[in-house]
């Protein structure tokens, strides 16, 4: 089977106030660090891959002539689909070019709100103009493919401000859509705002009501909602995401990313310097660990459930050589019967309460 | 007549409120007699129990022989007992007080008295001992030696005009502690060829040597071979070994009048040789027992449960493993609907109930639900019968009820006197009857209350501490029973009762009470799938009503290939938590909700 590939390009202008993704806003590292991603992208002997992906931290930051040299190293592959995520602001024209030129067809823009105030209390560098102007450009450069993130349950963000972004965005017609509701993760300043009760976030109940108006909404105009917080045009789903949530093999490259291969997860540190001198010095320093088939299929069944059409029955059988009822079927059993999970026969996939609470569910799979 | 060899010994305990410098006096004596190696000190070495050492306190009584060589080059044996300092083991500080004939009365020079100062030292005084005041900390900016004296003077009646002023923290004045002990503690007497009667202060046990009894020998000689019969218990046996404590074991051929040391008798079992008890000669039985014993009566109750049922019997060996080294520990099987098996533990306090469950915890890896701790009610029923109720579970029904009892203690607060207000308020929330009231010196004052037991022994020293900045200070003794009009109040988990969570509350108080605990269980118990309805009912009436919501959002919005490992472990940890959950029902409650319901104001 194919494999994917992640590249991760961890430099940002700034990093934003509740991001808990390995970035650091010191630029003055890149060319080691992209002669490092080279480094380990030649070590990949597979000619045909099923996707790339370079994702951030910002890889739109980094210079024309870096970007260049690393698409460069990537042209050995074959593939299907390849994705950059941009940030508005660090999107020029001739960059854009670039990524055209060496094949990249999908975009991935980091948007989060249209109204600039909400942006800016986000620790965002930029304003939705910003974002219009960049979206527009990659349209006209050929892009026809895009993807643009929003959040919501964002501290003072109201149901009118979300219902905005929403409609706002359905009329640039983007091809993909990812609405997340905001994480208080550990390590951000957020976390320390929140715990010392200075983020104003709504209560859980907006929060269901800003997610179920998003499905319905956005169902609406066409897409399909296919994964917890992703939405697309029919035929547009994210290949590359889909590995993930397929427990299928990727390759991860750059620091802090990881891979799945042969049955171990690797991963890389997460400190550009240590990075690139692991790369030159030491491989096996590489933290690895083995996936029993226990802990397969339980990820399996965990990162399936986050598509909306669920777990294959079928497809389980023949990964795993067995039932899927006969590993979980008191979990499963369970869980229809709390009205969580539903089985129409094929898949066995989470209910609308399922998908609210999903994590009492995946907890059972565990 | 003392002997001259019995001239040579002090038998001596230290007493202190807690934290004025007890463990660190003796830890100096122990270094200036040379009787441990600089490098065998270390901190607080009589505190054995890893448990003492973490709350700096005394729970077991230990021993040490010192020797100790005066300025003129004599040698004296001091024999020096620790004892543990909390009202909880009051019975155990008694008998090690009767195996003395002196006592070091610390105070500290910043603090001077407190509660358990006034307590112990009037236990010290029962017994005949004779009390050295040392004053302690004087190294510290704060102190005020001088005041602190005239306070002890005062309250006390105890001459301070030479009462050694020291520091045991930097060491200073020690020597003119062991200078008074000898001098002033007087050395024991007793005949060494009577019929043996030795103290027993404390007992262990061991699983080589068995239980290894702590011993004063008041009169006669214990050796090695010769059959011995301790007088409460009624059983003879066969002295293994005799010894002292340097602190370590160490054999000697025999003991006499006088002596401190230990015995061993391959006696199986703590209860068999209990504080207190008396050792004689099976063959030449002494007329009487040592006065003062009394088999330890525990006084809280608490239902002990595991976590995972499927541990009961983990649970069962490990209380009875306890119980070896812990005669007042008591248990007994009992079943609840709402915890399934587990067992009734009786205690001699809060305290030593907290000691037990955390040695279960940490020393057999159990996780436990423990319920709301009661104390014994007596209940005269209207055909005349009267029953001793440990488990409001077991209450019966008002109907059958002539009237109810519950113990009281009477209970002295000893607080700075802008705190007077503060306190007895508090007082009055808990049901206290004022007795009376006397001023210890200008700002500081000693109030005395009679209180039910079943208010002081869950949060009141706790809330104390909070309302006087942590100056007062505490100390309680059983006075008896007293009529009181009770109820017993029920909670409701989404519509059924749940009898680990029945407690025993004052009529008057049953509304509020009532209403409190329902809030509280609100803020533990939570949010699950479905809404849960949580009640308080006195019989069938509802008296109070909380809701928790159910869960309306708990979902991961991200994870993406570098998120996996993460986000599994976040799981995990959800998963882990909710292991720790007591299922009841379909509701999930986790552990402290039993005893939170206990907490509320």
């Amino acid at each position: 089977m194919e494999r994917a590939l992640y590249i991760h390009i961890p430099f940002c202008v700034r990093k934003c106030l509740y991001c808990d993704f390995y970035s650091i806003s010191d630029l003055s590292l890149q060319d080691d660090y992209i002669d490092a991603l080279i480094s380990e992208i030649k070590r990949i002997e597979d000619k045909k891959l099923k996707s790339i992906f370079i994702g951030g931290g910002t890889p739109t930051v980094l210079s024309k002539n870096s970007l260049e040299k690393l698409l460069r190293s990537l042209s050995k592959f074959q593939f299907t689909e390849f994705t950059v995520e941009a940030n508005p602001g660090t999107l020029e024209k001739e960059k854009l070019i670039v990524l055209k030129e060496y094949g990249v067809n999908r975009l991935s823009i980091g948007l989060q709100a249209v109204q600039d105030k909400i942006l800016k209390s986000l620790g965002r560098i930029h304003t939705f103009s910003d974002f219009l102007e960049n979206y527009e450009m990659a349209r006209k450069i050929g892009f026809n493919n895009i993807n643009v993130d929003l959040m919501f349950d964002i501290p003072g963000q109201g149901m009118d401000d979300w219902k905005e972004t929403l409609e706002k965005i359905a009329e640039i017609k983007p091809e993909h859509l990812s609405c997340y509701s905001l994480i208080i993760e550990e390590g951000t300043p957020f976390y320390e705002l929140y715990n010392m009760g200075q983020l104003n976030i709504a209560d859980e109940n907006i929060d269901r009501e800003m997610y179920h108006y998003s499905v319905n909404f956005l169902k609406s105009k066409g897409f399909v909602h296919y994964e917890i917080s992703n939405f697309a045009l029919p035929g547009y789903e994210c290949i590359h995401n889909l590995t993930y949530w397929n427990e299928e093999e990727y390759y991860g490259v750059g620091a802090s990313a990881h891979s799945f291969i042969d049955k171990f997860r690797y991963y890389n540190v997460d400190d550009v310097k240590k990075y690139i001198y692991l790369v030159y010095n030491d491989e096996s320093k590489r933290e690895k660990i083995f996936i029993s088939k226990k802990d397969e299929m339980s990820e399996f069944i965990l990162l399936g459930l986050r598509k909306i059409k669920g777990v294959s029955k079928e497809v389980f059988k023949k990964r795993f050589s067995d039932d899927v009822y006969n590993v979980f079927g008191q979990e499963i059993s369970k869980l229809i019967e709390q009205g969580l999970l539903m089985d129409d026969g094929k898949n066995i996939f989470l209910t609308n309460r399922g998908l609210d609470i999903a994590n009492q569910v995946f907890m059972r799979f565990i | 007549m003392p002997s001259d060899r019995q001239k040579k010994i002090r038998n001596f305990c230290i007493i202190a409120h807690i934290d004025h410098g007890k463990s660190t006096l003796a830890d100096r004596l122990i270094e200036k007699t040379g009787t441990l190696t600089q490098r065998e000190m270390e901190d607080q070495v009589l505190d054995t129990m890893e448990l003492e050492k973490e709350r700096g306190i005394t729970i077991k009584a230990q021993a040490i022989r010192l020797v100790h060589t005066t300025e003129g080059g004599e040698e004296y044996i001091l024999n020096l007992i620790d004892t543990p300092g909390h009202v909880d083991f009051n019975y155990e500080v008694s008998r090690s007080l009767a195996a003395c004939e002196g006592a070091l009365l610390v105070v500290d020079a910043t603090q001077g008295i407190q509660a358990q100062t006034l307590a112990n030292c009037y236990l010290a005084l029962e017994h005949d001992l004779e009390i050295i005041p040392v004053i302690n900390k004087i190294d510290l900016p704060s102190a005020r030696p001088d005041e602190i004296k005239k306070e002890i003077e005062d309250v006390i009646g105890l001459d301070c005009s030479d009462a050694p002023l020291i520091s045991a923290k930097v060491g200073l004045g020690i020597d003119d502690v062991l200078k008074a002990i000898v001098e002033k503690i007087p050395c024991p007497e007793g005949d060494e060829d009577a019929p043996l009667r030795a103290l027993i202060f404390d007992s262990y046990y061991d699983s080589y040597k068995g239980v290894i009894c702590y011993i004063r020998v008041k009169e006669g000689t214990i050796k090695k071979g010769m059959k011995i019969k301790l007088m409460a218990s009624k059983k003879e046996y066969e002295v293994t070994e005799v010894g002292i404590f340097r602190p370590q074991y160490m054999e000697v051929p025999e003991l006499k009048a006088g002596d401190v040391g230990y015995v061993c008798a391959s006696i199986k079992n703590v209860r068999d040789a209990r504080v207190g008890d008396t050792i004689t000669e099976a063959e030449r039985e002494a007329k009487e027992p040592l006065p003062g014993y009394r088999p330890a009566i525990p006084m809280v109750f608490s239902g002990f449960y595991p976590t995972d049922s499927a541990k009961y019997e983990e649970l069962k060996e490990a209380l009875e493993k306890l119980q070896l080294n812990d005669a007042a520990l008591i248990f007994e099987p009992e079943t609840s609907v709402a915890l399934g098996f587990g067992f009734r533990c009786g205690f001699l306090g809060l305290l030593h109930m907290e000691i037990v469950q955390e040695r279960l915890e940490r020393e057999y890896n159990l996780d436990i639900v423990t319920t709301a701790p009661s104390v014994i009610y007596r209940i005269t029923k209207t055909d005349g019968e009267v029953i001793e109720l440990t488990n409001p579970t077991n209450m019966p029904s008002p109907t059958e009820i002539e009237f109810m009892e519950e113990p009281y203690v009477k209970a002295t607060i000893i607080t700075p006197s802008e705190y007077v207000g503060a306190v007895m308020d508090l007082c009055q929330n808990k049901r206290g009857i004022f007795k009376n009231m006397e001023y210890i010196e200008t700002t500081r004052v000693m109030l005395h209350y009679e209180m039910p037991l079943n208010e002081i022994i869950y949060d009141f020293f706790d809330a104390l501490k909070s309302r006087t900045k942590g100056y007062a200070s505490l100390d309680y003794e059983l006075i008896g029973y007293k009529e009181s009009d009770l109820v017993k109040l029920d909670i409701l988990l989404n519509g059924d009762p749940v009898d680990a969570l029945s407690q025993i509350v004052p009529k008057e108080r049953a509304y509020q009470r009532g209403r409190a605990i329902c809030e509280k269980l609100k803020e533990i118990i939570p949010r699950q799938l479905f809404e849960i309805p949580i009640q308080a009912a006195i019989g069938s009436k509802i008296i109070a009503r909380e809701t928790v919501k159910a869960l309306r959002k708990d979902v991961l919005a991200k994870c993406y290939g570098g998120d996996i490992t993460r986000k599994k472990k976040l799981l995990e940890k959800q998963k882990e938590g909710k292991k720790r959950m007591k299922q009841i029902g379909t509701v999930e409650v986790p552990q402290e909700a039993f005893m939170a319901v206990l907490k509320v104001e």
